[in-house]
């Protein structure tokens, strides 16, 4: 073989996925941006932007907002109590693992169904109620007239859904942790407590920066579970996204939308990787 | 046993039963008969098991259609994924090449950013392209999300097995297709059989695309989503149940490789 065939040959072998990723990524990408900028008629506008700009919009921000703002926290702690009991190599674990990474082979739409089996009126949360006597007509959980209701089902519903995600992320960057580090923390007598806030945390710090990013950037486009849980009484970015796109026909201001959802998330995204830098991290 | 390791233990099983519970209720759900869903007061375990909800699912208008839907734009993604995928892993792995950093870093972009500002302008390329509404259409947008995954999973399973072997080959005679295919290939067959299911359940579950690209050529999840304003709790148990299954099976297949494969993309 050649030398110059030589040198040619990776090129050649990352050529089809550069290709796909120009057509399907980077095209669709500055083709969104400029739809989202333009009128039906090709002239450059923001009047996309202040149509979509209203109540709905608001709500909708608000709305996904603070599901981010619950559930990634909640998700992140919960993911780490899972890794470090699955750390603990206790007989059993690898089971447990492999129980709480079922959820991530799920389904958006299956998780929200799921869970609407439960909450719906005669759901199998009023079925238990009942059956233990706390209640005698089926309470309503799912109601336009309840938004805090819906908020927490829809989180609950995230929570069970995507904490394994966070999880998975999060294990392999613990046991990544040198286990010196550990050794020489017990050698200065520190408590349990304290090496998880001295040594674990610490160095997690890149791996939770990490699982941070992929949670956001896949809360941002949260939209099944919304639709089924909630319908209409919920709206959250992804969701109107797909209502505007649906029902106006109008593409610019489907892309408007879709582009605000990027632009926050990216803004999310940037925020993490600038205030969780680390020194071991690049 | 220590007082701490029955804390451990207590923990793991209340966080099993709030995975495993919900799970076995949509399966009681799908096989309890279609009246006793909408009755009150009614028990936990239904007062005879049936198939009912189940074979009319099956049979409702649309759903073998989205099930074939489905399944061609999964295999479709993984034959993408893979074709695309696995050549440039084994690239990453075997060379050193200007602009490989680059490349490594486009590939790692493409999972920051939210579906919908690909999906929307899609629309508009696809119909350009006379394939909106198709099942190549979608096979394309799953293949987006999957092949990054199947570039930075092959990448490592490559690096893993070494380069060595492929040289004796060619020293042995082999042209370099044929020592990868003699040496390398087997060796690395079951890291690609997994990489494989992943990209089949990343599409077999994806909703938001699926359901703008499409109008009658609709997958499942993209036919449950257009149903859902109209339609009744047996056909969306059964639905959510026929849709889980076969994830459970492949993620119960893959379970070993799980840890791996998850630590291996998200460094």
């Amino acid at each position: 073989m050649s030398p110059k065939r030589q040198s040619l040959l990776p090129f050649f072998l990352i050529l089809p996925a550069v290709i796909f990723f120009l057509i399907f990524f980077a095209l669709p990408l500055i083709s969104g941006i400029q739809t989202a900028f333009t009128t039906p008629e090709g002239e450059l506008t923001l009047a996309n932007f202040e149509k979509i700009y209203g109540k709905s919009f608001i709500k909708a921000v608000f709305n996904t907002l603070s599901l981010v703002a619950i559930i990634i926290p909640i998700q992140l702690a919960l993911a780490l109590v899972i890794a470090l009991l699955v750390n603990t190599r206790l007989f059993g674990t690898s089971k447990f693992l492999f129980i709480c990474a079922i959820p991530i082979a799920l389904s958006e739409i299956v998780a929200g169904i799921i869970w609407l089996s439960i909450f719906t009126e005669k759901g199998y949360l009023n079925v238990m109620l009942h059956t233990l006597g706390f209640l005698k007509q089926p309470t309503i959980y799912l109601s336009y007239e309840k938004p805090a209701t819906l908020f927490m089902t829809i989180a609950l519903t995230e929570i069970w859904r995507a904490t394994a995600i966070v999880m998975l992320i999060i294990l392999p960057g613990l046991q990544m942790i040198h286990k010196d580090y550990f050794d020489t923390a017990d050698i200065f007598g520190a408590s349990r407590l304290q090496k998880l806030r001295y040594v674990t945390l610490p160095m997690l710090k890149p791996t939770i920066r990490t699982s941070l990013i992929i949670r956001t950037v896949l809360a941002f486009q949260m939209f099944a579970p919304v639709l089924v849980l909630a319908g209409r009484a919920f709206p959250v970015l992804a969701s109107e996204t797909y209502r505007i796109q649906f029902f106006t026909r109008n593409i610019h201001l489907a892309a408007a939308y879709a582009l605000i959802i990027m632009v926050i998330s990216t803004a999310f995204v940037l925020f993490y990787m600038r205030s969780l830098r680390t020194r071991w991290s690049a | 046993m220590k007082k701490q390791e029955v804390i451990c233990y207590i923990a793991m099983v209340i966080i099993s039963l709030f995975v495993l519970v919900p799970i076995i209720l949509i399966t009681i759900g799908t096989f309890t008969p279609r009246l006793e869903l909408y009755k009150w007061p009614r028990g936990l375990i239904p007062s005879r098991f049936t198939s009912d909800s189940f074979i009319s699912f099956a049979q409702s208008y649309g759903v073998m259609n989205g099930l074939k839907n489905s399944i061609t734009v999964a295999v479709l993604t993984v034959i993408f994924s893979l074709l695309i995928g696995i050549p440039a892993g084994y690239s990453l792995s075997r060379f050193k090449f200007k602009g490989k950093s680059l490349f490594t870093v486009g590939v790692l972009t493409t999972r920051m950013f939210p579906i919908a500002i690909l999906a929307v302008p899609l629309v508009k390329i696809y119909m350009g392209l006379g394939i909106y509404d198709s099942i190549l259409g979608v096979a394309f947008i799953h293949t987006i999300f999957a092949f990054p995954f199947a570039i930075l999973i092959s990448h490592s399973i490559f690096a893993s097995v070494p380069g060595e072997l492929e040289e004796a080959a060619m020293v042995l005679g082999c042209s370099r297709l044929g020592a990868f295919r003699r040496t390398t290939l087997p060796l690395v067959a079951p890291g690609i059989a997994a990489i494989a299911i992943f990209a089949f359940i990343i599409s077999w579950n994806e909703v938001f695309a699926a359901t703008l690209l499409t109008l009658h050529n609709r997958t499942l999840p993209a036919l449950i989503v257009a149903r859902l304003e109209a339609t009744t709790l047996d056909f969306l148990f059964a639905s959510a149940f026929f849709m889980l299954v076969p994830c459970l099976v492949f993620i119960f297949i893959i379970r070993k490789r799980l840890l791996r494969m998850w630590g291996i993309i998200l460094r």
